[in-house]
């Protein structure tokens, strides 16, 4: 038989057409990489089997055994700041029960890196300089299309607050207490998300107190956590904080995540009592995560996650 | 009536809303950072064939709208309306082209494809993953350009152009996904 009469199962097909956009997705990983070392962080690799992973209301960890699979590097890389060894970074796995959609994978590629600082003018600074730097690497400008869109990688990044995008866009207060949740998330998707990051890069910030997860309050208003997301035309690719560090504050949090999953009948992870003892230890730090497989998917003008990892869900 | 939970709903599915069946044209799951899970759908009234979205959130109930599915053969393309029959009953059925939607590009005469009937009306097609076409119009290719990819545009029977590799030539036989649109292989006939 000849080669060319040689036909591929179906998988083998699947994969042969990922190939130009794993290779685009090296060209990401090699420039994250190059950009962080030659900031002076140093990359660290934190466990996938875990005791117990951060309490959080909508984020569902995947047990193996007696252990949970990382949900995120976070509280692992915090612990390793508060022993004194800042700053730092690391591409993670990453694994969350029953996420899958056109932009989620339950395994997924996390980037994280913590370094000094009390304010979230770093992590903004670090994502402009971040994004360039990738743009310039894969595509050789900082200007490019993803899905017949132009996107600019190069501008300084908007800043919007959560309370203004909300009054604009929604019409009404999150930071006017009693907050909804279910509200706020129905608005943010179909009404505030679709209008953000058109054509570069937007951060989003100043999240309402009660979704403010592992952030800090403002000092100068409590009814803030300082807390940022970044977007790109809708897609939500990044999720920063100015790190809590108070144990007793960190604790009553996660005390309230746990009774929120138990009423969604769910049963909550241990407390992450290690992570609680150091706390007091963690000096100003700031941090944040990106998702690497949606930041590919603009690199590589994929229109769906599952085109950027070699294999998706379940396909291995 | 069987009962579905939000995370069980997909596109092509029916379902009641109001008493009235709705077709799902579209389904995006959703996740803000931190957020719950939800579900953004793009809905069709299969009584008055007007769309508009709504976004559930996991969790919600809902009864499954009675349609049922059937096969039926495609006969011919007039206008804006494609014409088919079913082969069991030969009663004939016209589907709008924006009903047909993107299926369009795969149909070629006799094809078999799924039909959404509700009331005994069709209200949507769906074809099989993939389709074996034959290749219409294949330009001869300039040598010399097997560096950004290898491949060449060609055009297939039901109209619709698609990117194979080089070696494939007139009067083949190549399958294509419908799901994608791409090419998946040469097929020998």
């Amino acid at each position: 038989m000849s080669s060319e009469s040689t036909s591929d199962s179906p998988l083998l097909t699947r994969l042969k057409g990922r190939h130009r956009r794993l290779k685009v997705r090296h060209q990401v990983f090699k420039a994250i990489r190059g950009f962080f070392d030659s900031q002076g962080f140093v990359e660290v690799h934190t466990p996938q089997l875990l005791k117990t992973v951060a309490t959080e209301e909508h984020i569902e960890p995947v047990q193996a055994g007696d252990r949970f699979l990382a949900t995120s590097p976070e509280l692992e890389m915090k612990l390793l700041v508060a022993s004194g060894l800042s700053p730092i970074y690391q591409i993670a796995r990453s694994h969350r029960q029953g996420e899958r959609g056109s932009r989620h994978q339950p395994e997924f590629a996390i980037l994280e890196w913590y370094r000094p600082g009390n304010t979230l003018d770093p992590l903004v600074e670090d994502l402009q300089n971040l994004f360039a730097a990738i743009s310039q690497a894969v595509k050789g400008s900082t200007q490019f299309f993803w899905q017949q869109r132009p996107i600019d990688f190069g501008a300084s990044f908007p800043r919007t607050s959560v309370q203004e995008a909300f009054l604009n866009e929604a019409h009404w207060d999150p930071l006017t207490p009693p907050l909804d949740p279910l509200k706020f998330d129905m608005d943010l998707v179909e009404k505030v998300e679709p209008t953000l990051g058109k054509g570069g890069p937007e951060v989003l910030e100043r999240y309402p107190a009660p979704l403010g997860s592992l952030a800090r309050l403002a000092p100068e208003d409590p009814r803030v956590a300082l807390r940022l997301e970044l977007y790109v035309e809708g897609i939500e690719l990044a999720n920063g904080f100015v790190e809590l560090n108070d144990p007793e504050q960190q604790r009553q949090r996660f005390i309230e995540a746990s009774e929120a999953i138990v009423k969604l009948g769910r049963t909550p992870p241990p407390l992450p009592e290690s992570y609680l003892e150091a706390l007091p230890n963690l000096p100003d730090t700031v941090g944040i995560a990106v998702g690497v497989d949606r930041l590919v998917m603009l690199l590589a003008d994929a229109a769906d996650i599952a085109d950027v990892v070699a294999f998706e869900h379940l396909e291995a | 009536m069987a009962g579905i939970e939000a995370g069980q709903l997909k596109r092509g599915l029916a379902i009641m809303l109001e008493n009235v069946p709705h077709l799902l044209v579209g389904m995006e799951f959703v996740k803000p950072g931190k957020g719950q899970a939800l579900y953004k759908c793009r809905l069709k009234n299969l009584n008055t064939g007007s769309q508009f979205d709504r976004t559930y959130r996991s969790g919600e109930r809902f009864e499954v709208a009675d349609v049922e599915d059937r096969d039926i053969q495609f006969l011919y393309r007039e206008g804006e309306y494609f014409h088919f029959m079913n082969s069991e009953t030969y009663e004939q059925y016209q589907l709008h082209q924006d009903d047909v939607g993107e299926a369009q590009n795969f149909l070629v005469d006799s094809m078999v494809v799924k039909a959404l009937l509700f009331d005994g009306r069709p209200i949507g097609i769906e074809l099989p993953n993939f389709v074996v076409l034959e290749v219409t119009q294949s330009e001869a290719w300039i040598k010399g350009d097997t560096a950004s990819g290898a491949t060449k545009p060609v055009e297939v029977a039901s109209g619709y152009t698609v990117q194979v590799p080089l070696f494939i030539k007139q009067g083949e036989f190549v399958k294509i996904d419908t799901r994608t649109g791409d090419y998946v292989e040469r097929v020998n006939k």
